[in-house]
């Protein structure tokens, strides 16, 4: 059988490759996503303090650390069993915010954007930020100070940018928010607002423009799963689970979160070390669904704050019953979340409690079990650990947020690699645009295999006895 | 400046969580200046697929954990002036290295994710790069020329790094990193 494969992918946060099988006739017939290394932190945990479990499972990411954070310190806070105190959960979610603000930013500025503004088949030396940097410095700019604003309002609630795990503690956070950081953070919300209502607007324009990218970008029916509020609105930091099918109708809805293994299961494949979790009830691999930004906005009725919920009713006519199938629409769904974070962080900053200095509680081990999930700026990421009496942990599992989207992107990178991938005239910019729908999708495979890796781009062509025909390298 | 003038500079991400990449890109609008003196020749935020000859810094993340990574590092050795370990997952082995004092590592860990909490087709993965038997600093596999230590290390100090090595400065790192 002749195969094509990208290696690296780039300008993804994590190591992948994909391989595109042709059929005799040199169509192209499948394609694989392709997850290539593994740090095992479900077993390296074992024995440790749960207490532990924040600071450990931040690393697993360190483009979304304040998920691992909040999702391991909310199974924590089961396992010592109290309720969280209420300026506590005001300062998890508005580190939260800053994660998702700053996430996206970098997923549309700093990875995708010059795809966009430079172009699918620009030179691939210099179509990354620093081409972006110097073709339109001012975009650059303010798609560099807009993550910023993410990552300070993280610093300033917990004290680091990048893995804070000394300020989250199971029941509660080490230390209160000073007047003094909150009026800085609110001095700088209206610059992030202004860029990112500027960036929509430029999005939006560019959809004329891509229609056919917009009809073969993993354009797909799938079910969405994600975390909701108990009247169905955007939630990223509670709730609970719903399910929703391609024709908008609801399968399940409030899921308690906790039973996530009844309804969600995990298989392995011999190609790569991401797992695939598919839907029980449907089994595998037919119970494939979406997660992320494209997935929480088709199961929300609402996002609960004025500016985003005005774009969400443009959104949800993008799709039938306000369903959006393609992939290349999850773009514009961070950008409605991005807008969703940047007012909810106001909304929180003026919340009269965010300045109480009540956030911590004493905490015991009250509960041998504790499941805490929360929205990862990718999907819906899930933290389970058992202990023992004395808090040790006896067993980890982890469903990391990129994960429950595999089945999705062999899906998505096959239907690119059907529509572009010609493989007589092979080509470098037909091979960007299939890595251009994974970065749709924004992965973050440090996370999903809870690992990382790179290596060299190279493209083979093989014959059905495994001979090789023609090699390219860039 | 002509393009040929700027320094070339490479970044590699090993078994590590990107957060040192992260702290790079933490530079923020200093990234902005820095585009007008080096340029970026290789890194997983540029689409060059093989490590390019003649690299003056090579800004290493992460440990060394499976046979893929090995290799990539000789070779980027190979082609690189300074090479630098960025980071604790570089500089110790860090978080990958926890799964080094497991008496079967890697078999125990690839158990427990890949059979032990898989529904369907439980098996440990093959057509993917083989895992060390441990994870490893980066000067256990190669020569270092230095160290910023950091969990990750702070923007502002890759930054000055950086400009240090880029005027030919001494980098005297005493006093202004730590671990963690």
């Amino acid at each position: 059988m002749k195969e094509i494969v990208i290696n690296p992918i780039t300008r993804i946060e994590g190591h992948a490759k994909v391989t595109i099988f042709l059929n005799e006739d040199l169509t192209v017939r499948d394609a694989r996503f392709q997850v290539t290394d593994f740090r095992g932190f479900e077993k390296f945990s074992e024995g440790r303090p749960f207490y532990e479990m924040p600071s450990i499972t931040s690393r697993a990411c360190g483009i979304c650390p304040v998920s691992h954070l909040l999702a391991s310190a909310k199974a924590c806070d089961e396992i010592v069993a109290v309720k969280v105190p209420t300026t506590a959960v005001l300062l998890r979610r508005l580190m939260h915010m800053g994660q998702m603000i700053q996430s996206h930013a970098l997923n549309f500025f700093h990875l995708s954007a010059p795809d966009f503004l430079l172009g699918m088949d620009a030179d691939p030396a210099t179509r990354n930020v620093f081409g972006l940097i110097e073709k339109q410095p001012d975009l650059a700019r303010q798609g560099i100070r807009l993550r910023k604003f993410g990552q300070e309002i993280i610093e300033n609630v917990a004290g680091k940018k990048i893995h804070s795990s000394e300020w989250i503690v199971p029941g509660g956070a080490k230390w209160p928010l000073t007047a003094e950081r909150a009026d800085y953070l609110k001095s700088n919300l209206h610059e992030a607002l202004t860029t990112t209502l500027q960036t929509i607007t430029m999005f939006k324009g560019w959809f004329s423009s891509c229609t056919e990218e917009m009809e073969t970008y993993g354009d797909f029916p799938s079910y969405y799963l994600g975390l909701v509020t108990a009247d169905g609105g955007l939630e990223m930091y509670d709730g609970n689970i719903r399910i929703v099918d391609s024709e908008g109708n609801i399968v399940a809805d409030q899921l308690n979160p906790d039973k996530y293994m009844d309804y969600i299961g995990e298989a392995v494949e011999p190609y790569s070390f991401m797992k695939f979790p598919y839907y029980k009830p449907l089994g595998y691999p037919g119970g494939m669904y979406r997660v992320g930004p494209l997935a929480r906005l088709n199961i929300s009725s609402h996002c609960g704050t004025p500016l985003a919920d005005q774009e969400l009713k443009e959104f949800k006519k993008l799709g039938k019953n306000g369903i959006v199938q393609s992939t290349f629409h999850y773009h514009y769904a961070r950008l409605i979340e991005t807008l969703f974070c940047i007012e909810k962080t106001k909304e929180l900053l003026e919340d009269p409690e965010i300045l109480s200095e009540r956030v911590c509680r004493k905490v015991y081990v009250n509960n041998s079990e504790g499941v805490g999930v929360a929205e990862a700026p990718r999907g819906t990421l899930i933290h389970h650990y058992k202990v023992d009496p004395q808090g040790m942990i006896t067993k980890v599992n982890m469903i990391i947020a990129t994960e429950h989207n595999n089945l999705a992107y062999n899906k998505a990178v096959t239907q690119v690699a059907q529509k572009y991938v010609k493989a007589e005239t092979l080509n470098e910019g037909m091979l960007n645009r299939v890595e251009s729908v994974i970065r749709s999708f924004d992965p973050c495979l440090s996370c999903a295999t809870h690992m990382v890796g790179q290596m060299p781009l190279e493209i083979q062509l093989l014959d059905s006895q495994g001979k090789l025909l023609d090699r390219k390298i860039r | 400046m002509a393009a040929s003038k700027k320094v070339r500079v490479a970044t590699l991400w090993l078994s590590g969580c990107s957060g040192c990449h992260m702290s790079f890109l933490d530079q923020d609008e200093a990234l902005i200046d820095l585009a007008q003196q080096i340029q970026l020749v290789y890194s997983p935020v540029v689409d060059v697929k093989v490590f390019p000859e003649d690299v003056d810094v090579t800004l290493v993340e992460g440990a060394v954990a499976n046979e893929d990574q090995e290799e990539l590092l000789k070779f980027a050795r190979a082609r690189t002036k300074v090479l630098i370990s960025l980071g604790d997952c570089a500089v110790t082995g860090n978080v990958p290295g926890l799964r080094n004092a497991l008496p079967e590592s890697p078999i125990a860990v690839l158990n427990r994710a890949y059979i032990e909490t898989a529904d369907v087709n439980p098996q440990i993965p093959t057509d993917v790069p083989m895992l060390l038997p441990k994870a490893l600093p980066l000067h256990e596999v190669v020569k270092v020329d230095f160290y910023i230590p950091g969990c990750p290390p702070p923007a502002g100090l890759i930054n000055w790094v950086i400009g240090r090595l880029m005027r030919g400065l001494p980098v005297n790192m005493e006093g202004k990193s730590k671990f963690g």
